[in-house]
Formats: structure tokens, sequence, C-alpha cells
């Protein structure tokens, strides 16, 4: 293995490792715009499929790439929009007088509200 | 100069969607955080256009065009009550675009890939192709194109794994020698069989499980497809999205007390095991609108407890609209969310969300376990395993051991039901019999209607 393929491993590994931080903390409220933000992120790979798509490599690279770019755009375009109409309908009760709570933290509001 | 230009993009794309996912974590910051997502997207996508290597973009443009109008219709018109499908489809669609673009790696270079890109090659459509049918197949469950019941037949374990282990093979056999062209292709066969026949024997209530797992592998297709071209904002966006997948399949596993294997390789739904406790001479006691209504009008804590019925009869707005009746009357209105209601997870959340219930009144599992002791009602709409007692006392159980909603524990207890039918597991629940429990029978949008009907004349 050459030097930027560990490059490319260490890339991998220290993004898996970020990932992995962030995720955990992610609340199960907003587990499945995670998932759609998660698809749509992903199909990056977009990128590729344009390289294979648009490099002029003989009819199979074109025609695959361009099946290629279709999907990873459907992913594209419908994965942001459906995450954004997702998370516009999530909302903190609008009743609540916000200076009531000492804190404006979710957990905090629901932690007063237990009580 | 150009090949600057598009890593500086690739950079400023990656942080863009750590940022995003990071905003994430409060729902407050979503939004806004995922828009800056969508536009390192779009800088990485401009960034790649302009690079050398691109030298006609005819076919690109017809590819942009054709994918944009397939993916406004399916982020705006899909229903959030069909979002399981929505999301195992676009998994779909990930895992093709990433096969693909190994296939043609492939086409173009053969035996000239090496050791180590055939590796990357390798894995990515391995990955790729067992995602798209795998997807492909939980979409159809889901959509019940195809039996949302687990399909099992004698043997299917061993044919499994005879699958893939030959299909590893393949690959490792390919590692040595890129230039066999046969196996790489039959390789590719293969690993679309797999995917068919690993979704094959999974039940509807397994599915969160399922899609969790196939959102983890069509992003590790994309980070190994960023092995195979060398580019680095892939592998960061694969990795995110392995990880993310990787970490929801456990955390809706443990929220059934199971292991990756037992749901892969256990045929949940099909296991006919009768549940030690018979249920005959038992009965239960059935309950009017207008009885419900009552009890609910003077309670002072109602906790909703929604399950797959609710989202199947998408009844979250009469949900909603009965909840504002009770506060009314002065109650208070809490929803317990178990992670694995539904068919995928956060499924509750998202329907009730749409229907305008405020998220600071969506309580997971281990903050409302406690509060249902002193909970004058609890409110069972469409959800059955996820509460119930044979999961914490029936030791010969298969839920036995799964965490629980204590609705058991509540004053009263009413469950919104269409029938007598076991839930998705097969397994009778004790709850129903249990003598603080009445059962409301109907679907559940025409019973929640009758009981907003009901509550407006108390």
């Amino acid at each position: 293995m050459n030097v930027t393929g560990f490059m490319q491993l260490y890339v991998f590994i220290l993004a898996a490792f970020v990932g992995y931080q962030i995720i955990t903390r992610v609340p199960p409220l907003l587990h499945t715009p995670l998932m759609s933000a998660t698809n749509a992120i992903s199909a990056i790979s977009l990128v590729g499929s344009l390289v294979a798509a648009g490099s002029d490599r003989g009819p199979v690279s074109t025609w695959l790439g361009v099946i290629a770019v279709t999907a990873a755009t459907i992913n594209v375009v419908g994965g942001f929009v459906i995450t954004d109409r997702m998370l516009k309908m999530f909302r903190r009760e609008p009743t609540a007088p916000k200076d009531a709570l000492p804190a404006t933290s979710p957990e905090a509001a629901k932690a007063v509200e237990g009580k | 100069m150009r090949e600057t230009f598009t890593q500086v993009t690739y950079v400023i794309a990656s942080i863009l969607f750590i940022l995003g996912l990071r905003s994430l974590t409060k729902p407050d910051t979503a939004r806004r955080g995922m828009h800056y997502a969508a536009l390192g997207m779009l800088l990485a996508i401009i960034g790649t256009l302009v690079q050398h290597e691109i030298v006609r973009y005819d076919w690109i443009a017809g590819g942009l065009i054709v994918g944009t109008i397939i993916g406004i219709p399916l982020g705006t018109k899909v229903p959030m009550t069909a979002m399981p499908q929505r999301i195992a489809i676009s998994h779909m669609f990930g895992a093709l675009a990433a096969t693909l673009v190994g296939v043609a790696e492939y086409w173009l270079y053969g035996e000239k890939l090496g050791t180590v890109k055939m590796a990357a090659v390798g894995f990515e459509v391995l990955f790729g192709a067992l995602t798209i049918t795998g997807s492909f197949m939980a979409f159809g469950k889901l959509q019940e194109i195809i039996t949302g019941r687990a399909v099992t037949y004698k043997g299917q374990n061993a044919v499994n794994i005879t699958l893939f282990g030959v299909t590893v093979a393949m690959f490792i056999y390919l590692i040595f020698y890129p230039g066999n062209a046969v196996v790489f292709y039959t390789m590719i066969g293969l690993a679309l069989l797999i995917g068919v026949f690993m979704v094959l024997p999974i039940g509807g209530a397994d599915m969160p499980v399922v899609i969790s797992l196939l959102n983890s592998y069509a992003g590790l297709a994309s980070a190994a497809t960023g092995f195979a071209i060398g580019n680095n904002v892939l592998i960061i966006a694969g990795a995110l999205d392995g990880a993310s997948g990787f970490i929801l399949s456990i955390v809706m596993s443990k929220a059934m007390n199971r292991s990756f294997q037992n749901v892969i390789f256990g045929a949940f739904g099909a296991a006919p095991t009768v549940s030690a406790k018979t249920v005959s001479g038992l009965s239960v006691r059935s309950i009017s609108a207008e009885d419900a209504a009552i009890q609910l009008a003077y309670a002072k804590l109602v906790i909703v407890v929604p399950g797959y019925g609710m989202a199947v009869a998408q009844a979250q707005h009469q949900v909603r609209e009965l909840a504002e009746l009770i506060e009314k009357k002065g109650g208070e209105v809490k929803y317990a969310i178990h992670p694995v209601a539904g068919r995928m997870p956060g499924h509750m959340n998202v329907l009730l969300a749409e229907a305008n219930v405020p998220y600071d009144r969506l309580y997971d599992m281990e903050e409302i376990n406690g509060d249902f002791e002193r909970a004058d009602v609890a409110l069972v709409i469409g959800a059955n395993d996820v509460v119930n007692p044979a999961a914490r006392n029936d030791k010969s159980s298969p839920i036995f051991g799964m965490p629980i909603l204590n609705a058991d524990k509540a004053q009263n207890i009413i469950v919104l039901k269409r029938s007598m039918n076991p839930g998705f597991a097969g397994i009778e629940n004790e709850l129903f019999y249990n003598d603080k429990t009445s059962l409301l029978f109907g679907d559940a949008k025409t019973s929640l209607s009758k009981l907003v009907a009901e509550m407006k004349t108390v």
C-alpha cells in the first residue's frame, strides 16, 4: 500500500471517529432527519459519478456515469429538501413563556416540566 | 490552479458536512446547519465540474436535470407516513450510484487497478450491490408490494452463509487477480442476491434495524468509492454516513434487546414461538368512546404511547386534536416514544411533529418511564410489543429483556386497537388483559375522532 492509500485510511478513520462522536449526541427525536441528512450528504458520490460521466472515457463509462449522476442527484436534491421539510416541522411549545424557564435547552425545559 | 480550486471546495464541503451533522444535535439549530451542508454539496459539485478531467457536459447536464426532476417530488410530495419507504429507496439510489462508478472504474482499468484500488472497488461494488437489492426489498416490504412478514424456509441461514462465504472468497481472489472480469461480475451478481436474501426473512417490526444497517452500508459504499477514485470528500462523507447508520443500528438493536446477528439471522417475525403464558380464559374489557372520553377529560396527566398503528391509520392529527382538548380541560399530555416504535428510527417523532405537536412534549423512553406511575391514563395508540409486560417478566417470551414503556404502571390504560390480533412479533400482550386496561376497538383514526367528538360534549 502506498502513501496515498495510507493517507486515505487516516482520513477515513478520523472522519469515522468524528462521525461517531457527533452522531451519538443526536437525540432520538431527530433520528429520522439524521437518516435523511446523512443520506443526502453521502450522495456526494455524485462527484465521482460526474467524473465518470463527463471525462469521455468511452461509452460504457459515460453511460454508467450518467445513470449514477441521475441516481445521486435524486438523493442530493430529494434528500436535502425532505430533511429541511422535516426539520421545519419540529417546533417548541408556542405558549411556553420563555422567561419562565431559566435555561433554554430542551433538556432543561423538560427537567422543569418533569417536576 | 483549477485543481487547487477543486480541492478547496472539497475541504469546505467536508467542514460544512460535519457542522451540518453537528447541528442535528439540537432541534433549534438543525435546519440552519443542514442549509450549510447543502451549500457544501453545491460547492463540491461546482468544484468538480471545473476539473480538467471533465470534457463534456451534455450527458452530465442530462443526468442532473433528470435527477432533479425526480428528486424534487421525492422531497416535497412524499407524505410523512411514507417516510420509512422513502428513506429505504434513497439508500438504493445512493448505493446504485456508488456501484456504477465502481463498475465504470473496473471496466476502464481492469487488472491495471492493482491490489489496493481493486480492494476499494471490490468493497464499493460489494456493499453497493447488496444495498441496492436489500433497500429495494425493504422498500417493497414497507410499501407492501411484497409481504411485510418474514419469509423463511428450511436451511435459509445455511444458504445465506454459503452465499456470503462464496462472495467474500471471490472478493479476496480478485484482490490478488484483479484481471478476472468473470469473477468480478459474478461477485456483483451474488452480492445482489445477498441483498434480497438478507432482507427476505426480516419482519416489519425489525425494519428499523435493517434500514439503519442499509444506511451504514450505503455510506461505506460511498467511502469505498472515495478510496477507489482517490477523493477525500467522498471518504469523509461516506465515513460519516457509515458511522451514523452503524450507531442507529446499535441503538435500535439495543432497544429490542437483540444483537445484530439475531436480527439478521434470527427471523424474529416468523418464529412461531408461542408465549408460555396462555391467555385463554382471560377476558378483555372493552370501553365505549364516551366512557373513555370521560376518563380522559378528568385526567391530570395523560401519557400517549403511539405505535405503528397510529402511522398506518395516519391518525397523528387526531391525536394532537385530542391532546388539545385534554389540555383545555386542565390535563397535561405527554408523549412516550419508544426507540423502535414504528418502522424506522424516529418515526413517531416525525409524525407527531408533522401534526404540530411541540417537540418538548415528546419524551424518550428513559425520560418518561418514571412518570407512568403518576399518570391517570396511558393512552396506547396502535402500539403493542413496546408496552408488553412480558418483556419484563416472562422469560419464555421472545421479547424478554427488551426495554419497554411502563404503560402498565399507569392508573388506567386505554388501548386503541383494531382487533385482538397479536402484534407484529405475534406475541400475546398481557397488558390488554390487565384489570386496569380497557380496549377501544376500531381504526385508530376513527376511534380518535369519536373521542374528540365525545370530549367536546363532556
